[in-house]
């Protein structure tokens, strides 16, 4: 079939139009990229745009040395490695039961009214602040883990993604006597690699990226995340001087409040891309799966 | 029949085994902080705990009335919540449509990859980058990239403080949002897409009609239910207009266009120490949320057949 010369037309402009808009999603990033690498004097007089200006390490090196930046990140760390999987059990524990049919689990309407009304209605900041510190969370890494352990909306994913399995894959397991763990087991999970990719990255992303919980349960600095450690540096106007040791001083010659802010964002976005890049393929499907039926 | 009716029981005890945990974790910390409402109806003081603090009625409920900032913080709520919705139903929509029409494999994937990202990253980092990225400069720094390119292009002729200025705050809040998800909003109207069945497209080039009569009466058609269950589904955000977004963008300077119902509630206890009044802005901003995602939900199941659980 020829195309048509309006055809053609619409080619080259859709093909722009698209290619500017990824540019404007990827513009302000590498614009941060660029301030993180040069040197103050350049940021201050203007001159940085997409590529760095009077190359420079210095902002990193600072960053190298800041024990304030480094303890948050390991106490995210922590919050990614003991969160994800505790997050991960939950989910498929509880989508398992919720994803058969009412008349194979007679008290579902129960739970799945249970789960609704958890996930639609709180108590708000203060009470659950209030519980929060009874149960002696506050200042633990299990304050940013257990209340929000249970995500819902997880569950609903995982729970529509193992109803799409055919039940007779289920029926034959039946027939040959495995039970109810083993079917988990044996035979939704290992189909389920799209939906477990899809929940690890929500998972990661969730807890790599929360900030607020890390804020108000942790009340002394060296038990804040690396977004709430972040989120305190960028809301702050003043500048690095005030916790550095004398080499730190020497470096700040070279770098400002904005480059310095500029290379621990940059770092701490790092893991999430490497995480993103990796799942990507699979999250799209487990989504897709997931959230249309049929 | 017997023993059927046995195993039958036997399963249903795994189930309960398995949702015990979660169960147990949603009763700590879902249910037992809801009790904290009835603080909303008390004059709380932390000494005193919920029980002993004195009970006031709607007296809270009262005061919120003649509050200088709940009129703004609602009226501005509506007004960023609604445009937003309103963007990031019709953003996403237009953008699969564009991508759909690409043939080239690695651009469509290069381009789906770039504007996925920015819905990954916080709005603490994403706040960090766009504070530099539109600042209008000042004494002791230059603007930002933002204002530069404007100034240059003759867009504009003085930086704007898009994030400082109330004629530009709301607008600024708007678009950075739709900016940060309508790439990932693509992804189910994309998979709609792939689902309609190509023959359709075939028998209307046969018959003579153009691709912007297939788009207006293949395409979307097509994708119509998914736009339907979208828009019903986002009603219930009315009353969410972002607080991630605006706790980390905002100032005093624009809590006039910019302070929402969130961020009210969270001045109010966290730094007034108004506990009262807070957990009641809360509970009123929950109940009316609670009737919009409940109706959300029905015509969902009604019109497009979908159940949430």
């Amino acid at each position: 079939m020829k195309i048509s010369t309006g055809r053609k037309i619409f080619n080259v402009i859709n093909y722009l139009i698209i290619a500017i808009i990824g540019i404007c999603c990827i513009v302000p990033i590498i614009n941060l990229l660029a301030i993180s690498f040069s040197n103050s004097t350049a940021i201050i007089g203007n001159r940085v745009g997409l590529w760095p200006v009077d190359i420079t390490l210095s902002a990193y090196k600072y960053v190298i040395h800041s024990s304030k930046f480094w303890t948050s990140a390991i106490v995210t760390c922590k919050r990614v490695i003991l969160g994800v999987p505790i997050n991960l059990i939950l989910v498929f524990l509880a989508a398992y039961p919720l994803s058969k049919s009412d008349l194979v689990f007679r008290t579902r309407k129960f739970y799945v009214a249970y789960f609704m009304i958890a996930m639609l209605f709180g108590g708000g900041l203060m009470p659950t602040y209030y519980v929060v510190a009874k149960t002696g969370l506050i200042d633990t890494i299990w304050a940013l883990i257990i209340p929000g352990a249970v995500n819902i909306f997880n569950v609903i994913l995982v729970m529509n993604f193992f109803r799409g399995i055919p039940i007779e894959l289920e029926e034959s397991a039946m027939l040959d006597g495995a039970s109810q763990l083993r079917t988990l087991w044996s035979i939704y999970l290992p189909l389920s690699k799209p939906s477990i990719a899809t929940i690890t990255l929500f998972s990661f992303m969730g807890h790599w990226n929360s900030w607020f919980d890390g804020l108000i349960y942790a009340n002394r600095p060296q038990n804040y995340p690396l977004q709430s450690y972040l989120q305190t540096l960028i809301t702050s106007t003043t500048d690095a001087l005030k916790d550095g040791d004398v080499k730190q001083i020497m470096l700040l010659t070279n770098i400002n409040d904005t480059n310095m802010k500029a290379a621990q964002i940059f770092i701490s976005i790092i893991p999430v891309m490497f995480i993103y890049l990796f799942l990507q393929k699979y999250f799209i499907k487990g989504l897709t799966l997931g959230s249309v039926k049929g | 029949m017997n023993t059927k009716k046995v195993k039958w029981k036997k399963n249903n005890l795994v189930f309960h085994l398995m949702l015990l945990i979660p169960v147990i974790i949603l009763f700590i910390y879902s249910y037992l902080p809801m009790f904290g409402i009835v603080m909303s109806f008390e004059k709380f003081s932390p000494n005193l705990g919920f029980l002993k603090s004195k009970w006031v009625g709607l007296d809270n409920f009262k005061t919120l009335l003649l509050l200088p900032d709940t009129f703004p913080a609602v009226r501005n709520t509506l007004i960023i919540a609604i445009i937003k919705i309103i963007g990031n139903l019709i953003v996403p929509i237009v953008f699969a449509l564009m991508l759909n029409e690409v043939k080239v494999k690695w651009f469509k994937k290069t381009v789906q990859t770039i504007t996925y990202l920015p819905y990954f990253l916080s709005w603490v980092i994403l706040g960090g980058i766009l504070i530099k990225f539109l600042s209008p400069g000042s004494a002791a720094s230059a603007p930002g990239f933002f204002n530069n390119i404007l100034v240059a292009l003759h867009i504009i002729k003085e930086p704007i403080y898009f994030l400082g200025d109330n004629n530009y705050f709301r607008g600024t809040m708007i678009i950075s949002d739709i900016w940060k998800g309508f790439g990932f909003n693509t992804i189910v109207y994309l998979a709609a897409l792939t689902g309609i069945d190509p023959s359709l497209y075939e028998a209307a080039a046969v018959d003579g009609a153009g691709r912007w009569r297939q788009t207006w009466n293949i395409t979307l058609p097509g994708i119509a239910p998914f736009i339907a269950l979208m828009t019903i589904l986002s009603i219930g955000s009315v009353l969410n207009a972002g607080f991630d977004q605006i706790f980390n963008l905002y100032s005093p300077a624009v809590y006039e266009s910019g302070d929402i119902i969130d961020t009210l509630v969270y001045r109010l206890g966290l730094i007034n120490q108004q506990y009262s009044l807070s957990a009641a802005v809360g509970l009123l901003k929950s109940i009316v949320s609670l009737i919009l995602v409940l109706t959300g939900y029905k015509l969902a199941d009604k019109y497009a057949g979908y159940k949430v659980f």
